[in-house]
């Protein structure tokens, strides 16, 4: 099986062969090999709608395959130029520290354990999200504390496979977990009855219903009984690698605050007015100081807009998900997106 | 005259250089030797390796991890489990899991196997035509699909707990799996137990004795009445003295599920039913190789002795099969418990899947769980051929070869 091998190679590669494991730890080296290759690769999802599926052509689209678009687009001035390998939630983190992947961007929530045993670095957050339930309309049910003695699907290798267990022992409610490899068996299993409640984080509630065959007979229960920070990860030691990944969030997160769009970026760029000039890269080089050229931000926002119009392409009012920004709104408009500034 | 045979030398000096030192002599076994260091260094250093490279990247490594709190509940755990429990804990429902879908698949895998043997071996056209079909079909078609089949196609369309089918209101069938009464102890629980392995130990023990006093005497003593009595009288009388051995619980359905009862969760179901009527198939024509591989001249020696088809079978067939059937049986069987790990597609709590895919995504310590899930697979093989080894041991003597 696929994990077994992967985490196999990885026992094999990090004994045997030194110069393997230990060069991607030093600063520079991801990039200069991503710059020799020609292309990133970038781990997503099985196929989650909205944030990483391919189309029916095999072309990846979604708010996390735009975060790796925007760092091809960052370093190549070409968004085209990554390899996405899907990942299921249990491969993904062996992939990364095993080298298969240069940047991890897989609805996957930044906790303390993973940052700190797993050798990786969470690079920002492209989506605040919770925990959630979904059940059949049919049920009757109008909050998850009427859940006592539930069947419950769950996808193996989440954080959600934690947070079931905490919400119903926290409630002294009794439960049944039935853990599956992947999202759409869980699902598959939901749909057929086996369990009566299927758990994940609300947006991939919302994406997952999609995929079910009458999407409306099913409800997402009120209660969000955790905090679900999705973003990026790079492995942990190149810290230039790191900065490049999580300045390019940032970046899109800016944009929008300034304004920048795909279709004015050119325009905004020859404006003259100081911040546009830094960020955009007429001025000074911001750009350099990362180890890519000074127009880096023009290239990501042409390439793939900037957060907002992201989030609203992919997850948003534009897609067919629908999801409100609610936290994902920036700071100055009642959510809590936020960016240091790029000066 | 005679002439006395010549005492050979003394083999153990010869004897022991060959083992060890192979053909080259005692240079072999320098050899040998130098090559066994080799061997030690190359294993030091990928394990030294691994743990600097580690410690490097910052990933977290060691097996402190196996006593932290697991924290995920687990949907079926023949041991006592709850989420406050270790990884250690977790490991250990996990490989009772997998210990319990194999042994039960490998009983239902030979009986099933060698029926299904048999039927095609038979005179009768239809029977051998069935059998053969079988084989062909189940051996033919992946086991994954085979397991996500009996789970989402024979097993999914049962219906929900609400309408399940009832036996009497006691067993109940539904997509949750079989819900059947559960027995509980109680005080003449000891006394009924003690009273059946009396009956069955004289159940085995009195055809011994009568088939020995059969070769001995040559007269041959009815048994089973007695047998038959014993089985019922003696447990039955400890009932009337000591009172009821157990009590049923009966399940009903509490909410969304269950409550009370035992249960048979589809998961298990499923997963048993796919790897053993896959494996079955292959069973089914290593048994018929084995059997055909008996010439037919005994099959016709026992027929001139009058015995019936089965009885040749049972008594001169099968057991000179068994010689050439044992070795890619025991093959069977180790695949069949290394292809239970295919249980995470329907969300099976196996070894594989709650330790190494749970656990392993929670800790993010790739490298000792790994190691310690191959270990135990291999364990497991190991201790099925020993077994198996045995049993061939034990009937090669039995043969006389």
């Amino acid at each position: 099986m696929k994990p077994a091998i992967v985490a196999f190679t990885f026992a094999v590669a990090a004994g045997l062969s030194q110069a393997a494991m230990a060069q991607p730890t030093k600063p520079g080296v991801t990039l200069e090999r991503v710059q020799k290759e020609g292309v990133i690769s970038c781990g997503v999802s099985q196929g989650l709608p909205g944030f990483s599926t391919p189309d029916d052509k095999g072309n990846w689209t979604g708010l996390d395959v735009d975060v790796c678009r925007a760092v091809a687009a960052a370093i190549f001035n070409d968004p085209t130029k990554v390899k996405f390998v899907p990942l299921s939630a249990k491969d993904r983190f062996t992939a990364l520290q095993s080298g298969e992947i240069d940047l991890l961007s897989r609805n996957t929530t930044w906790t303390l354990s993973r940052d700190t045993s797993l050798g990786v670095n969470f690079a920002g957050v492209t989506y605040y999200d919770g925990q959630g339930f979904m059940v059949k309309k049919s049920l009757k049910v109008n909050s998850a504390l009427e859940l006592n003695s539930a069947s419950i699907c769950v996808q193996t290798g989440t954080t959600n496979e934690q947070n079931v267990a905490d919400y119903f022992k926290g409630n002294n409610m009794k439960y049944e977990v039935i853990a599956f490899g992947t999202a759409d068996e869980s699902l598959k299993a939901y749909e057929s009855g086996r369990c009566d409640v299927f758990t994940s984080d609300v947006s991939q509630l919302y994406a997952l219903r999609l995929k079910l065959a009458t999407p409306a007979d099913h409800v997402v229960l009120p209660e969000v009984v955790s905090k679900e920070p999705l973003g990026p990860l790079v492995r942990h030691g190149d810290d230039q690698w790191f900065d490049i990944v999580k300045w390019t969030l940032f970046a899109t997160i800016n944009a929008e605050d300034l304004g920048i769009t795909q279709k004015n970026v050119e325009d905004q760029a020859k404006l003259d007015k100081p911040e546009l000039k830094r960020v955009l890269g007429t001025d000074g080089n911001l750009g350099e100081q990362l180890g890519l050229s000074n127009d880096w931000v023009v290239r990501i926002v042409k390439a793939v807009g900037n957060y907002g119009e992201m989030f609203d392409r992919n997850v948003g009012a534009g897609s067919k998900l629908g999801i409100a920004r609610g936290l994902n709104q920036l700071w100055n408009k009642g959510g809590i997106q936020f960016a240091p500034p790029i000066r | 005259m005679s002439i006395a045979p010549r005492r050979p030398p003394a083999q153990w000096g010869i004897r022991l250089r060959r083992m060890l030192g192979g053909r080259s002599g005692w240079g072999g076994l320098l050899l040998q030797l130098l090559f066994l260091v080799a061997l030690i260094w190359v294993g030091y250093e990928i394990v030294d390796n691994a743990r600097g490279n580690l410690a490097n990247q910052r990933i977290a490594s060691g097996f402190t991890f196996m006593s932290h709190t697991a924290g995920f509940g687990v949907s079926q755990a023949l041991i006592p489990y709850s989420e406050a429990d270790s990884y250690t804990r977790v490991f250990l429902v996990g490989l009772v899991n997998t210990l319990a879908v194999s042994v039960v698949g490998i009983v239902f895998a030979t009986i099933l196997g060698f029926v299904i043997a048999l039927c095609r071996l038979s005179p009768n056209w239809l029977i051998a035509r069935i059998g053969g079909a079988y084989v062909e079909v189940v051996r033919n078609l992946p086991l994954l699909f085979q397991i996500l089949f009996w789970y989402l196609a024979v097993l999914g369309t049962l219906p929900n707990p609400r309408q399940s089918v009832s036996l009497f209101d006691t067993f109940f069938l539904s997509i949750r799996g079989i819900v059947v009464p559960r027995p509980i102890g109680e005080a003449g629980l000891g006394a009924f137990l003690l009273a059946l392995a009396i009956a069955a130990a004289v159940a085995i023990l009195l055809p011994i004795y009568a088939r020995r006093r059969l070769y001995r005497t040559g007269r041959r003593l009815r048994v089973w009445p007695v047998v038959l009595a014993t089985l019922i009288v003696l447990p039955t009388l400890a009932m009337a003295i000591f009172g009821r051995p157990v009590s049923f619980e009966i399940p009903e359905l509490k909410g969304f599920n269950f409550a009370g009862g035992a249960r048979l969760p589809p998961e298990f179901v499923a997963l048993t039913l796919a790897l053993s009527t896959y494996t079955a198939a292959f069973i089914a024509e290593i048994v018929r190789a084995g059997i055909q591989s008996v010439p037919k001249g005994q099959m016709e020696a026992g027929a001139s002795l009058g015995l019936s088809h089965g009885t040749t079978l049972r008594l001169i067939v099968i057991p000179q099969a068994l010689r050439v059937i044992l070795p890619p049986l025991t093959n069977q069987y180790l695949n069949l418990t290394k292809n239970s790990s295919l249980a995470v597609a329907i969300g099976y709590p196996d070894l594989f899947s709650v330790f190494a895919g749970t656990t392993l995504s929670q800790t993010g310590q790739a490298i000792e769980i790994i190691a310690i899930t191959m270990g135990v697979y291999l364990l497991l093989s190991l201790i099925t051929s020993a077994l198996m080894s045995f049993y061939a041991w034990r009937l090669g003597r039995s043969m006389g070869t």
